[in-house]
């Protein structure tokens, strides 16, 4: 017979045990929200330096000691027990008041900053912003913005959270290696590397950060600056071109869109880090499909228009453009596209639609690498044969809310042009029945002919 | 044409989707279990809070009436075979052109004392999901489950997924060896104990003790122990779900026996899946394999037979898949558990984690027969065209990469796998698989 050591009784008190770390740990990062938000509404004149010191440690500690407390003692594996249970992750009362606070919070970021404490005019900041200050100071020379507050915190919540989805998917080198990229590329692409520009009195730029998701590139004001830098101004915009020219036709063929989507971009870093709780929250329904379709293009011919609207204006000095004036238009895709929709809805509306309405519905970057994807690129997830039990964990936990399963099912392989290939469906998949390749050849037929497993080859016998 | 199809599982699901796909028939589902076919292997999945009931239907609502197939939630009292009648519950009868019968299968129980308590049941239907859910939402102490096949290890898996505390009697001395080789059955069993499961082998139930007022107290082992409990778990296998069929003139057995065509003995009736019983298997094949892929399989030879292509059902290579509790479980082909003559088995185990790869292939032919997979992936096409072509085991290994399923970036073995091989065997083989698509496509075009 065979014998094993019963660990039997153990398992059940660590989880008690655990439970009480991860109590522990969720009131530590609370209390340095808490710090933040006394720092916001208290007119104390308090020093920067320890209570941010103080807010971020207690923050970062208690990511880790939830990390620790949830993933610990467990085997490495799926860990989505409970995920519809939670009132956090199952659109509950915590779900939509964290909604409604993180909507407010950019309501705030983008109109009001002087809520925020933003000083009037340059004058001293006070509040949230003169809190980052000695930060800000430190790398970019200047005091904070409420951009670099956004920026500082963004990147604190990829770090921290990236490293609790490594923990949580520790079994699964595609998502490690994945998550390290998308923290580094954040970490030091999107926010030192632009601050340190602006303290060598370089213009702020985010290298890959692409034209048309960066959708003020060709703006007059940013092509001014880029003009007036010389040589390095020159390189960001060749740099700039090439990017959305070149490197991206190109990578997309060989990788598809998950280059950018899932491994660089700061958007998507957000959604897979800070959204992975929510990622199950994005529908299913072929009819959110289409209106996925009709808005993400509406969005890129919207980019595009008012870009050519732009440099139109530019080159001829008509600012008449299409009916109506070109600034108009780049005002408008600013406050529709640029704020409503990328950041209201896209980030706030987490914890309701789930971690990529942005990347899903608007992103105009993802509509122009999900064209390659879908036309001419070599990626595709592909199936396991007749193995697929049609269970559901992989649409359920498709954020970008592709019905993998439908396809999986019919022994189809899938390629679709929102999938950002996170490779969570192959992750979840208890019967190992998805992986996602870059294969030669013949991706359209692979893709769109039925292939029934048995069914096909017995008829054409 | 009037196709009535009894059970809306995935046998009697895929068989209105291939009848829809050849002809523009009638076709008629019948199931009291739900409203809307799901994905019975979801099941626990549902319980554990991975999913909700509505990510496990097969398709959208809408699906069914976009396909004109019309859905009739009741239950099936009788079936009139000479008027062609299907009689459901409530009264109403409808008739049929061509019956398909997709029933399923029920748990089993043995006769023990006590086991029809509150507080006992098996795990198949949506139904027992609900009772578990109402169990759970009273509290459950202690769950006792008896029979360490899938089902078993799945419902130990599900409370553990809520910290209910689970004693898991399994009569083998070591767990499923009736179908897993020594190592991953050794393997498995740590894995479930490594969970917190308090698994005992060599253990039988001898009977579920009352409370006094209807539930379980407790159960008591064969070897006299009494262990406080206020669930039972039975998941002992399951049997054809024809009980409301035996007065009738169908031929039954233990299922309801098919021909190779899975027609019964009355005219235009079939049955499929897991409630059929072939009355002449492929050889080396059960005459009933209750198992989600084989329902699927016949749903489609039965699909073509009613649409008038005469079609035999040949389930090809064996394979199944599985997971216990975090270990991933696939197998293609002929895996004995235990060693037989003229068949070797190369057993390849990771040192520390639970991943292992066992190839059997014929002694004298060196003919690949079967791959048993804990941990890996491996590609379901590849195996088992290699299978179907008596690749030789040399060649097999040679080219094995490009079997791997795993994710991009996972560690491959294979090459210790061939290492342990070449030593075992006193073989020079090296490595010359790739796990590309386009080596792969080759590789096979070679094969066939």
């Amino acid at each position: 017979m065979a014998n094993y050591k019963s660990m039997s009784v153990a398992a059940h008190h660590l989880s008690a045990k655990m439970s009480i770390l991860y109590k522990a740990s969720m009131a530590l990062a609370l209390v340095g929200v808490f710090v933040l938000f006394s720092a916001w509404f208290s007119n104390m004149a308090y020093d920067s330096v320890p209570l941010l010191t103080f807010s971020l440690l207690s923050m970062a500690l208690g990511i880790l000691g939830i990390t620790y407390s949830l993933y610990a003692d467990r085997h490495a594996g799926i860990k989505n027990n409970g995920v519809w249970h939670d009132n956090l992750t199952s659109r509950g009362t915590i779900a939509w008041a964290s909604g409604i606070i993180l909507t407010a919070f950019y309501v705030i970021l983008y109109w009001y900053p002087q809520v925020l404490g933003l000083g009037a005019d340059g004058s001293a900041n006070t509040g949230l912003i003169r809190l980052f200050d000695p930060l800000s100071k430190a790398l970019n020379g200047k005091q904070a913005s409420q951009w670099f507050v956004y920026g500082a915190l963004y990147t604190f919540v990829i770090l921290f959270l990236g490293i609790k989805f490594i923990v949580k998917y520790r079994h699964n080198k595609y998502q490690i290696y994945r998550t390290i990229s998308i923290i580094f590329f954040q970490t030091f692409i999107a926010f030192l590397l632009p601050e340190v520009l602006q303290s060598l009195n370089l213009p702020y730029n985010d290298f890959k950060n692409i034209w048309p998701l960066n959708y003020y590139f060709f703006f007059d004001w940013h092509l001014d600056e880029l003009q007036a830098n010389g040589t390095f101004g020159i390189f960001i915009l060749v740099w700039g071109i090439l990017s959305f020219l070149v490197f991206t036709p190109i990578l997309t063929y060989f990788f598809g869109k998950r280059w950018y989507c899932s491994w660089v971009c700061g958007c998507g870093g957000l959604a897979e880090t800070a959204g992975d709780p929510f990622r199950h929250l994005s529908d299913k329904s072929v009819k959110s499909w289409k209106i996925e379709r009709y808005l993400i293009y509406s969005v890129l011919v919207f980019a595009v228009v008012m870009t050519v609207g732009v440099l139109y204006t530019r080159f001829t000095g008509n600012e008449k453009f299409l009916f109506v004036g070109s600034d108009a238009l780049s005002s408008w895709y600013g406050f529709y596209i640029g704020a409503i929709f990328s950041g209201i809805v896209g980030v706030g509306f987490y914890p309701l639609m789930g971690s990529r309405v942005w990347c899903r519905f608007g992103c105009p970057m993802a509509a122009y690498l999900g064209i390659f994807q879908r036309k001419a690129s070599k990626f595709r997830i592909t199936t396991n044969g007749g193995q697929c039990i049609s269970c559901g964990n992989c649409s359920t936990y498709c954020e970008m809310g592709i019905d993998v399963k439908s396809y999986a099912q019919q022994g189809q392989d899938i390629v679709r042009a929102s999938c950002v290939g996170c490779g969570i469906c192959s992750a979840v998949c208890p019967r190992g029945v998805l992986r996602l390749e870059d294969g030669s050849g013949d991706i359209g037929s692979r893709a769109q002919e039925k292939r029934n497993v048995l069914f096909d080859e017995l008829l054409n016998q | 044409m009037n196709v009535i199809i009894i059970g809306n599982g995935i046998a009697g699901t895929t068989a209105a989707r291939f009848i829809r796909k050849q002809s523009d028939a009638k076709i008629t589902m019948i199931s009291g279990e739900s409203t809307y076919p799901f994905s019975r292997t979801a099941l626990m999945y549902i319980y554990m809070g991975h999913m909700k009931y509505d990510h496990t239907k097969l398709y959208e609502d809408g699906f069914w009436a976009k396909n004109n197939i019309d859905l009739i939630e009741k239950w099936v009292d009788h079936i009139d075979f000479d008027k062609k009648e299907v009689l459901l519950s409530g009264g109403s009868s409808v008739s049929y052109d061509k019956l398909i019968i997709a029933t399923g299968s029920k748990p089993n129980k043995f006769g023990w004392p006590g086991e029809n308590l509150n507080g006992v049941q098996g795990l198949y239907h949506l139904q027992d999901l609900e009772k578990m859910e109402a169990a759970s939402a009273k509290g459950i102490k202690r769950a006792v489950i008896v029979g360490g096949g899938l089902i078993g290890v799945e419902m130990a898996e599900m409370f553990h997924s809520r910290h209910i505390p689970v004693t898991f009697l399994v009569r083998e001395e070591s767990f499923w060896n009736p179908v897993l080789p020594e190592g991953e059955s050794l393997m498995v069993g740590k894995h479930i104990v490594d969970h917190g499961i308090d698994l005992r082998l060599g253990e039988e139930l001898s009977e579920i003790v009352d409370d006094g007022d209807g539930n379980v107290k407790s159960i008591k082992t064969k070897n006299g122990e009494e262990i406080e409990c206020n669930f039972v778990g039975l998941t002992v296998g399951v049997s054809p779900n024809v009980a409301f069929l035996k007065s009738t003139n169908l031929n039954i057995n233990r299922g309801i026996q098919v021909n190779e065509y899975l027609e019964t003995n009355q005219t235009d009736v079939f049955a499929i899946g897991d409630c059929a019983e072939l009355s002449k298997p492929s050889p080396g094949r059960r005459p009933i394999e209750a198992v989600w892929y084989a329902g699927r399989m016949m749903a489609q030879v039965a699909a073509a037979n009613v649409t008038g292509k005469k079609l035999a059902y040949d389930p090809g290579t064996w394979f199944n898949s599985a997971k216990f509790f975090d270990i991933e479980y696939q197998v293609y082909g002929d895996i004995s558990p235990k060693e037989t003559d003229g068949v070797s088995q190369f057993y390849w185990e990771h040192p520390e984690l639970p991943k292992s790869v066992r190839i059997a292939f014929d002694t004298q032919t060196l003919a690949v027969r079967g791959f048993n997979l804990m941990g890996i992936r491996y590609r379901q096409e590849v195996c088992t065209s290699w299978i179907e072509n008596k690749v030789n085991i040399d060649e097999v290994m040679t080219n094995l990469k490009a079997a791997n399923f795993d994710p991009e970036f996972f560690k491959m073995y294979e090459e210790d796998m061939i290492k342990a091989f070449n030593k075992q065997y006193s073989k020079t083989i090296s490595s010359q698989g790739k796990r590309k698509l386009s080596f792969i496509r080759k590789l096979m075009q070679t094969n066939g």
